[in-house]
């Protein structure tokens, strides 16, 4: 018992009508990686919020080296020794890397912040786990890979022993991500404990030395990752079999649906990407997908393709009619699809009624309203028809405020006004986002069998194994330009991340070169 | 059947509204005491049972005074719906004034149709002034707090400019406007010794016709997507501009109509009629009408009660001086409910975690077997954690 360094024994967190965390409890063992597995909603969140301070407990208790401790908020875990990497970084953009490291622990001397000592202490950390880092650079003129660095040297410059690590490959290379996980393995060895969340098997598998399971909100059981396997732990986190593969025939593409040509795309701002003279058709009965790394142009190139921002020039023609300059409505009705990005951003009027949710795009037809005045029955008969045929859960049917759903029901949602909406095309942008496995197999699913019915789908999304097993071409976008197109037949992993990264590709600026290079070392 | 159930209508965030709305009140109304105790401790309470009760003396005045602000309030409301602030009702209601005045001095028409006219031709001066913000805002945008502020001045000032300049309508030995003719003047509702004309309820039936335009037409559905989520709105095809433009209109329209309202409301004195003074100085309807839509939540329905609540307010002040008050200390309680208005949000959120405590539920967790909240819904809320 004596070697747990954290223990959260027995934690129940009710949130009212829920009960998000259910007698859990997770012993971290000292210097050991330690996953913690679950689906959207399984409480992973709710549990290191608790450990963070952020929440107290209703019951249990949390113990550090088999003593009682009381987290009231951030500060006490700091000085417990606990650091978290959140999933979306907490960084000041416009300080510099060496600014935010030392922000809130700023060394002085008479009320003038010694930068000289903190300068040296980072890079001696930098230096001794190879978390390569430029203290001067400012923040939002980095790369996401170095913000990240710079997270995980807040917490060694804290001195922390306990690292949690919450979803951190989401925004990273496959190459990013091996060098991330060897960094995390030689903390390990070095005596301190890591937290990892994630719902990503494989990182799990490659990394982790045992894994805790947590389902709605109870726990399920912590194992060995020697002793296990993939299909194990999904089932553990699902708790039914889960099929990784995504079934589906080869592509039988017909006539052009897409066809894009010479789009450029100015960037508007110094944090927008710009994007370069792309082509590319998408057939019907296929599906075509974008991959790349995050921020590389994917973003603004479909803002302008699906109208929601302007191209400088280029061609845009959907079903051999020319609509570069069309308006958003205009495409709609031409028979595009969307399924946007930022669902709460784009996809969805949060405080609108599910039903309300469900006819946005459609609010207008004369199934809806008649002399302006909207058909209310029938939307929520429509909405019904929806919810049922793509098993849109919530609380109280169509009458649900679309804020109160779960993510992955709210994607549900998009994904079915977007698919039942009269369409030719289906732009889908990274539709699996943030969605668990059970989710992701669903919307994976309903992608195939809409380019089953005879629909091209152009696909944009990060995560390769989506990339892989859904699309039935890729195209990768680096810096926004297409620079390879591949089969996902004959196309390796590693392949594709060498592209992604811009390690492959004629006419590579010096400086990418070497980041490339950095990359195939590993 | 659906029975009555106390848990469920304690949850509804009308309630919740409703419930801090009152609450707002209820807090204005405790500083405005302690004003008054600290202005004229001796008359204190006197004076605040005046501002209080003051009102029922006046039942028909202050349904007559109501009828603008009402109109401005909606004005307000609407726009507040979309997502914009319309500061401008103040310029707008003068505006109106002044064309449904010029019809109603210079156009000699028959008696049955000319009060009509009038009216009309008020709601266009307002549309007018809604108009151009709406145009900038749209088409150039220019912030709309930035130029119906402006509008403000520049409508006041030529309205002044404009009535001074005309014969026919400016009695310059009074430094104010002529009477308006007897058939420029709206159906008196007979009541003796007040102005209360058939236009409070028209203005109530405006209400009732706006509500249903937000809740059950395809534009009002467009009007609330916009101002909920603007970016899911342009992503739907919704055509942002063109609605900012007749949002605008019609919030002109409301505040033009109050304007109309007010000079064209009948005289109690035979053969005189409301005149109007450019002394410039921007009219406070306006201003008292984004407190009438805050206070309703800028809900339609609501607006009718809290212009009437505001109005009631201010009859019982102009009383509160026979206590020996200036009736500038009206305007201080007035302005304090106002502020305390604006907490409502807070006031709501603090009484509704309190409520949930006393009945057992929470509004943000919809208590569901199905549905789990999700603890990391968007980057933006995660922020937070």
């Amino acid at each position: 018992m004596d070697n747990y360094i954290i223990e959260m024994l027995n934690i129940t967190k009710e949130f009212p009508g829920i009960i998000a965390n259910d007698n859990i409890t997770l012993q971290l063992k000292k210097g050991e990686v330690h996953a913690l597995l679950g689906e959207n909603g399984a409480g992973k969140s709710t549990l290191m919020s608790v450990l963070f301070g952020l929440y107290t407990p209703e019951k249990g208790e949390i113990r550090k080296n088999g003593q009682v401790v009381k987290i009231n908020n951030p500060n006490d875990a700091n000085d417990l020794g606990i650091g978290m990497v959140h999933q979306h970084f907490k960084l000041v953009e416009i300080f510099t890397v060496l600014e935010n490291i030392i922000l809130g622990v700023e060394p002085s001397k008479m009320g003038v912040i010694d930068k000289k000592e903190a300068r040296e202490k980072v890079l001696a950390l930098s230096e001794k786990y190879g978390l390569k880092i430029d203290p001067d650079a400012v923040i939002e003129k980095i790369s996401v890979g170095m913000q990240q660095r710079v997270e995980i040297l807040k917490m060694l410059y804290r001195e922390n022993e306990i690292l949690i690590f919450d979803e951190p490959t989401a925004v990273l290379t496959p190459q990013e991500i091996d060098e991330l996980m060897a960094i995390m393995r030689g903390f390990a060895e070095e005596g301190k404990s890591i937290l990892f969340i994630t719902h990503k098997l494989n990182e799990i598998m490659a990394v982790a030395d045992r894994c805790t399971v947590l389902r709605k909100g109870k726990y399920i059981g912590t194992v060995d990752i020697k002793d296990t396997t993939k299909e194990e732990l999904s089932k553990m986190m699902v708790g039914r079999d889960v099929n990784f593969k995504v079934d589906k025939e080869d592509a039988k593409p017909a006539e052009t649906v897409l066809s894009v040509r010479n789009v450029t795309v100015k960037a508007k701002n110094a944090a927008a990407h710009s994007v370069t003279n792309v082509s590319f058709d998408v057939k019907a009965g296929e599906i075509v997908c974008l991959a790349g790394i995050d921020g590389n142009g994917q973003s603004e190139f479909i803002e302008a393709l699906t109208g929601l921002e302007k191209l400088t020039s280029g061609t845009i023609e959907l079903c051999g009619k020319d609509i570069t300059k069309a308006s958003i409505r205009a495409k709609s009705k031409g028979g595009m699809s969307h399924v946007p990005e930022d669902r709460h951003k784009h996809g969805l009027v949060l405080d609108y009624t599910l039903e309300d949710n469900m006819v946005l795009q459609r609010y207008y037809e004369p199934e809806f309203q008649s002399k302006g005045f909207l058909k209310r029955k029938a939307i929520t008969e429509y909405s019904d028809k929806l919810i049922k045929k793509f098993d849109v859960r919530s609380g109280q049917g169509s009458a649900t405020i679309s804020r109160s759903m779960s993510g992955g029901n709210q994607q549900k949602a998009i994904v079915a006004r977007e698919l039942d909406k009269e369409h030719k095309l289906l732009i889908a942008v990274q539709p699996t986002r943030g969605l668990d496995v059970g989710a992701i197999e669903y919307i994976h699913k309903q992608i195939v069998e809409d380019r089953d019915k005879g629909r091209g789908v152009l696909l944009v999304s990060l995560e390769l194994d989506e990339v892989m097993n859904v699309s039935d071409r890729i195209l990768v976008m680096y810096e926004g330009e297409i620079v390879g197109e591949f089969d996902p037949k004959t196309v390796t992993v590693e392949e594709l991340g060498l592209y992604m990264a811009g390690a492959k590709r004629d006419n590579v600026s010096v400086e990418t070169v070497k980041e490339g290079s950095d990359n195939e070392e590993i | 059947m659906k029975k009555f159930n106390l848990r469920e209508f304690t949850a509804s965030p009308g309630f919740n509204s409703f419930t801090a709305t009152l609450l707002a009140i209820f807090l204005g109304m405790l500083f405005g005491l302690i004003v008054m105790l600290a202005a004229n401790p001796a008359n204190a309470l006197e004076g605040f049972s005046r501002i209080l009760t003051g009102g029922m003396r006046r039942i028909p005045d202050v349904f007559y005074y109501a009828t603008p602000l009402i109109m401005t309030g909606l004005s307000v409301g609407f726009a507040f719906k979309m997502g914009m602030f319309n500061i401008g009702a103040s310029g707008q209601y003068t505006m109106g004034m002044f064309f449904a005045m010029y019809v109603g001095f210079m156009f000699n028409l028959p008696p049955a149709i000319h009060c009509f006219v009038c009216v009309i031709a008020g709601m266009i001066g307002g549309i007018l002034w809604g108009l151009i913000p709406g145009f900038f805002k749209a088409y150039l945008n220019v912030n709309e707090v930035i130029t119906s502020i402006m509008f403000n001045y520049i409508g006041m000032y030529l309205v002044d400019m404009l009535v001074q300049g005309n014969a026919t309508m400016y009695v310059s030995s009074k430094t104010r406007t002529a009477y308006l003719p007897a058939s420029a003047q709206l159906t008196s509702l007979g009541i003796k010794g007040s102005s209360l004309s058939v236009a409070f309820i028209v203005a109530i039936v405006i209400a009732i016709i706006l509500y249903v335009v937000l809740n059950k037409t395809t534009f009002g559905y467009e009007l609330r997507a916009t101002g909920f989520n603007a970016n899911a709105a342009t992503y739907a095809g919704m055509n942002g501009k063109r609605n900012i433009v007749i949002t605008m209109a019609i919030a002109g329209a409301m505040s033009g109509l109050g304007g109309a309202f007010a000079i064209l409301a009948p005289s109690t004195i035979a053969g005189s009629s409301m005149t109007y003074e450019p002394v410039n100085i921007v009219t406070q309807a306006g201003f008292t009408g984004i407190a009438v839509a805050l206070l309703g939540s800028s809900n339609p329905i609501a607006t009718i009660f809290t212009g009437i609540f505001v109005s009631y307010i201010y009859r019982g002040g102009t009383l509160a001086s026979l206590a020996g008050f200036k009736p500038e200390i009206i305007d201080v309680v007035i302005a304090v409910i106002i502020y305390f208005s604006a907490f409502s949000m807070v006031l709501n959120a603090a009484f509704r975690s309190k409520i949930s405590k006393a009945f057992g539920h929470d509004n943000i967790v919809k208590p569901n077997a199905n549905a789990e909240p999700d603890p990391v819904p968007a980057e933006a809320e995660s922020e937070e954690v």
